[in-house]
């Protein structure tokens, strides 16, 4: 009983610290993007994570968490299930780890991110009311199935070498990295991001507040990785942490060291990408490292990402805040480094982690495909040229993010 | 009465402001403008080099009797230059009138 009184404390904890990740990918995409759209993109954010909640609670939990299954696609009903004792009290036996009400919680932190990430990508110059009804569709009903086919005992738990994903670098960064990447391909870019076939830079309008975003989800990360554990089990946790932020460290120095080479000037926004693509790098594996693999999976991160943003660059993919190269790249990067470093590393299980990462993409890609696709053809995913060049915020929210300061018109 | 503009270094702007009190200026209008100019700055962002040509400048507006034109001109051209290029210009034109709006008076006097 104690015991699962500091576990359930410990659970809790990490729910509001994967909570305050929201605020961090606010900033992070605030920061990287003009001062003529920050209210759009507040506005996707607090959309996201208000909606995927409530979404998660009348159907996400039960589809993620469906019980006995056929191991692609259970559903456990509409609303919250709350196991009670004979007494009407709630059941306290659910879980060593946690109480009913934190692992719905908790989840349900989780659910809401994969659609944030898209929301990065394609920032500036999406509808704001089809970009909506993506996320209603992608957090309530697609992230969830995909949930279950690992996390909620599906057919890639059932494989004879399970694959692996401890917090998620495939079943959340790369689930939205792939809608991302669909949905980039479908929008296009923003006007001016490619002259001549030239990639050229639109510089965010605050990068005090990028700067910010990032060390928040950072701090965030604790709770995303340190409450995946679903204990406050000593040893693991505190293992996950020291992995998780030698991880972000390594990234972020490697991926300055990298573009300062590359580019021969110090770019922070590059080593902040780095601190993050070091974060989801270590998320499908933190449990299973020791602190010299973590540090070397982080590391790897901060190359990938560095030369990713620039690949993703040169394919005339528009991805304002590096959504892409950090949440999809490292994403399949962690999630197959499982099967090189740690506990788990071995031939077979680095099949079953490319298993996962494969099923992953073809589900995410023709799932994201079709909801974007029906919504292009009919409502239309792209705002007019004039919103664009006007901004969203004065079109679509008709207000503007700081309205007592100088506006500049690039 | 001769109006002075000059467009200087925003760098520049302390030691400017400094040489024009020295010599009795004690009262100018200035702004920050951005210009296009033959210098270029280089700029790297998220991986893509570029150069812009739209600088930063200050916009000095300074309005004075003819007997301190040329004063006021010295000043600013024996201390707002370092020698590069992008260092700024000075214009000079006439003023016809000038009022102070407190008391209404007209003329010279208002600029003391």
């Amino acid at each position: 009983m104690e015991l699962l009184t500091v576990n359930n404390v410990w659970m809790m904890i990490c729910t509001a610290l994967v909570f305050f990740m929201h605020l961090g990918f606010s900033f992070l995409e605030i920061g990287l993007t003009r001062q003529k759209n920050t209210i759009n993109v507040l506005f996707k954010n607090v959309f996201i994570i208000t909606v995927g909640l409530l979404l998660y609670c009348f159907v996400g939990f039960n589809l993620m968490y469906p019980g006995e299954f056929n191991g692609f696609f259970g559903f456990a009903g509409f609303g919250l299930d709350t196991p009670l004792t004979a007494e009407g009290a709630l059941d306290l036996t659910y879980n060593e780890g946690y109480t009913y009400w934190t692992d719905f919680l908790f989840q349900g932190m989780f659910a809401a991110t994969a659609a944030t990430i898209v929301s990065g990508a394609v920032a500036e110059r999406v509808k704001i009311v089809p970009f909506m009804i993506f996320a209603v569709i992608y957090v309530g009903i697609v992230y969830p199935i995909a949930g279950s086919w690992k996390w909620g005992g599906g057919f890639l738990d059932a494989m004879e070498t399970p694959f692996y994903d401890f917090a998620g670098s495939t079943l959340v960064h790369s689930v939205g990295g792939w809608a991302a990447v669909v949905f980039v391909c479908l929008l296009g870019p923003r006007i001016g991001k490619f002259k001549e076939g030239k990639p050229q830079a639109i510089p965010g309008h605050n990068i005090p507040i990028a700067t910010a975003g990032v060390l928040i989800l950072w701090l965030g990360w604790f709770g995303f990785n340190g409450g995946s554990i679903l204990s406050a089990d000593p040893g693991l946790t505190s293992l996950t942490l020291v992995t998780t932020c030698l991880a972000a460290a390594a990234g972020g120095v490697v991926a300055m060291i990298t573009s300062a080479i590359k580019d021969k000037k110090l770019d922070l926004t590059m080593f902040l990408n780095g601190i993050l693509g070091g974060l989801v790098g270590i998320t499908a594996g933190a449990d299973q490292m020791n602190p010299t693999e973590a540090l070397i999976i982080g590391a790897i991160s901060g190359v990938i990402v560095v030369l990713a943003v620039t690949f993703i660059d040169r394919v005339k993919l528009d991805d304002p805040v590096g959504a892409i190269a950090v949440h999809l790249v490292c994403g399949i990067w962690g999630t197959l480094s499982v099967g090189i470093f740690g506990n788990l590393a071995g031939m077979d299980q680095f099949i079953g982690q490319l298993i996962g990462v494969a099923s992953y993409a073809v589900y995410c890609i023709i799932t994201s495909f079709i909801i974007i696709y029906a919504l292009k053809k009919t409502v239309g995913i792209r705002v007019s040229e004039i919103e664009e060049l006007e901004g969203l915020d004065a079109h679509e929210h008709g207000m503007g993010a700081y309205p007592d300061f100088r506006m500049n018109d690039h | 009465m001769k109006k002075i503009e000059a467009i200087i270094r925003k760098s520049k702007y302390r030691v400017v402001k400094d040489a024009l009190h020295a010599v009795g200026v004690n009262f100018f209008s200035y702004w920050d403008v951005t210009g296009l100019g033959n210098e270029k700055e280089g700029h790297v962002y998220r991986g893509v080099a570029y150069s812009t040509s739209d600088i930063q400048r200050r916009h000095l507006s300074i309005v004075v009797n003819d007997d301190f034109a040329e004063a006021t001109i010295k000043a600013i051209l024996s201390s707002a230059g370092t020698g590069e290029v992008g260092d700024g210009k000075i214009f000079v034109s006439d003023i016809q009138e000038c009022y102070r709006i407190r008391t209404a008076e007209k003329g010279g006097d208002t600029l003391k």
